[in-house]
């Protein structure tokens, strides 16, 4: 099976998904208007991916802003590593310091997520 | 609980040096993105502070993606200005203003009013239980929308969501929808 991986625009984030490895990364903005489209070939990837996963996915999520139809289709991402059983999952939250509203929107997954999040502070 | 919005009156609050950029006509999905990109250009030059910033982006994007949902739904024919919006943000020394209208078919009305109510209606953390709530739970529709962009921005915004529907005729009335943003407080949990 190949890496996932796509180049940010300026209303889609990067995504890094390295099967080899398990480091995954989504940084950027994910602003599209049909976010389940665009995050389609990621979910399907995915399902492949909780089929024979690494030891360790470690997944860093660096958002610098994210619409409500874009959460709810990292919810649908969080829920296919949630699968994963008898390997080690992580999930990475980054936010600036005085970004309040992402630093609500990580705890706001906490609460919806059976996968230790992780709250990372990005030094300003 | 309904808000009167006086769109007029509205306008008429702000100086003109208030105004940082308005639209009215006819909208469709670039013009929508061209918006958005304008007007993230314009806060970036009047908001230095990045957490102010990026909230008053993103409730934009909300605002402006659930008119571009809302394509579609008014199908009739001999209308040619069914796509027809209103967009003004706007700057006074305490807040951050965006009104945006379109609009809706009339039997549209009773749900989005009880929707906005319901969620005027919520003290923050039960607004932040039923975000989650709906987050967790909820089916994203054919077209994109979660049902979480009202929910949203009455979080972000910290305010209560005030609204107008104003009589076109008998198919169709104009929606609009206005928000305060503090520029300066953080917004209340």
């Amino acid at each position: 099976m190949e890496n996932f991986f796509l180049e940010e625009t300026s209303k889609t984030p990067k995504l890094s998904f390295d099967v080899s490895t398990g480091k995954f990364l989504m940084s950027g903005r994910s602003i599209p208007e049909n976010s389940i489209e665009f995050y389609k070939p990621l979910l399907e990837w995915l399902d492949e991916y909780i089929k024979k996963p690494c030891a360790k996915t470690e997944f860093d999520v660096k958002l610098e802003y994210f619409n409500t139809s874009s959460s709810k289709c990292l919810v649908e991402i969080f829920r296919r590593l949630e699968k994963i059983k008898g390997a080690e999952v992580v999930i990475n939250w980054f936010y600036e310091e005085d970004d309040e509203d992402m630093q609500e929107s990580g705890e706001d997954f906490k609460e919806l997520i059976d996968i230790p999040i992780i709250m990372s502070v990005i030094e300003n | 609980m309904y808000r009167a919005l006086d769109v007029q009156g509205f306008y008429e609050q702000f100086h003109s040096e208030d105004i940082i950029m308005s639209y009215n006509g006819n909208a469709n999905g670039d013009l929508l993105n061209n918006l958005i990109h304008v007007a993230q250009a314009k806060l970036a030059q009047v908001e230095p502070k990045s957490s102010i910033r990026k909230r008053v982006f993103n409730i934009l994007v909300e605002i402006l993606q659930n008119i571009y949902h809302h394509y579609g739904q008014i199908t009739i024919k001999d209308f040619p200005n069914k796509e027809s919006i209103t967009f003004v943000f706007a700057k006074t020394q305490a807040n951050y203003y965006i009104v945006a209208g379109n609009f809706v078919l009339n039997e549209e009305i009773p749900a989005l009013k009880e929707k906005i109510d319901l969620i005027n209606a919520l003290p923050a953390e039960k607004l932040k239980r039923v975000y989650i709530e709906t987050l967790g739970n909820g089916v994203i529709s054919e077209k994109g929308g979660a049902g979480l962009g009202l929910i949203e921005i009455a979080r972000k915004s910290a305010g209560k969501l005030s609204y107008e529907f104003r009589l076109f005729d008998s198919h169709l009335s104009f929606f609009s929808l206005m928000v305060k943003i503090p520029a300066d407080l953080p917004a209340a949990a």
